[in-house]
């Protein structure tokens, strides 16, 4: 089973998840900072990307759409995260 | 059976999977959710206190299993669309079920939450932080179910031997608007549920 990609992304998937959840079971989002709302999307954006990458297929896709993509990925992630830091302000 | 016919022809030139309309689409629907997550994003930076009271009345358990639902439907899909293209229909056929057993379970925990929202009298005029949460998660919701009739009939159609390592462009069509939804739920998830 690990011998394929496709089935160590997806555990990568859900390991990424589990420490999201934790992140917001545990309290430390909202207590801790800046520090685990940039580990949590930090841990989104290396989700979507594996995602874009490798569920969708764009690894192999011209280089505009995946510009497209993850562009638009590495700037929603970042603009909540600037957001948050100006509301802890 | 081809069986090298299961991995993305990376030997050929940059080729697009499936249709450019559905990615044209694609564009748009992430343009759309990305303007809607940056409107949460800001006005919660303006009222963290309400938005914060109000997400903790918010199920993060049910969120959690959802993105766990969303994920492994969308490496089910992944894992149709290589057994296709080898030709292997019955194991894509099976891969296509898993994947909507997946989207009926995410369909089945987020009508509950909505309902237990409806019963204690929660709607659009609540609060914002309840109008940006039923905006979001009810257009997201809407998606998973039109991406669900895509599976639906490409499931159909896999079972009547339409696709296979000669043809793949439906299947990669309809495949890519599931990753979408699972790509929108990755972001949505620690916005809405988890960040305070």
């Amino acid at each position: 089973m690990f011998n394929n990609s496709i089935n160590r992304i997806w555990i990568a998937l859900l390991i990424a998840t589990g420490m999201t959840f934790w992140l917001g079971e545990s309290g430390l989002s909202g207590s801790a900072g800046m520090t685990p709302v940039l580990l949590m999307f930090t841990l989104a954006a290396a989700k979507g990307l594996w995602v874009i990458y490798d569920f969708m297929e764009l690894r192999h896709a011209p280089a505009l759409w995946k510009r497209l993509l993850v562009g638009w990925l590495g700037f929603v992630t970042g603009m909540i995260v600037l957001a948050y830091w100006i509301g802890q302000r | 059976m081809n069986p090298n016919a299961d991995t993305f022809p990376q030997s050929y030139a940059p080729r697009l999977p499936g249709d450019l309309a559905v990615w044209l689409i694609i564009l748009a629907e992430l343009l759309t959710f990305g303007i809607l997550f940056l409107s949460y994003a800001f006005a919660r930076a303006h009222d963290v206190e309400l938005f914060n009271a109000c997400q903790s009345t918010l199920d993060l358990n049910s969120g959690a299993i959802n993105t766990v639902l969303l994920i492994t439907g969308s490496w089910c899909v992944v894992h149709a669309v290589k057994a296709v293209r080898r030709d292997a229909s019955s194991l894509g056929v099976r891969w296509l079920v898993a994947a909507m057993v997946c989207g009926a379970g995410f369909i089945s925990l987020k009508s509950m939450e909505f309902s237990a929202k409806m019963d204690a009298g929660i709607d659009l005029s609540t609060n914002t932080f309840y109008m940006f949460y039923l905006l979001l998660t009810v257009f997201h919701f809407l998606h998973v179910i039109v991406a669900m009739v895509f599976l639906a009939i490409l499931l159909v159609k896999t079972q009547q031997g339409a696709y296979g390592s000669h043809d793949t462009h439906a299947l990669e069509t309809g495949a890519a608007f599931w990753h979408m939804v699972d790509l929108l739920w990755i972001v949505l998830f620690p916005l809405v549920y988890v960040m305070r």
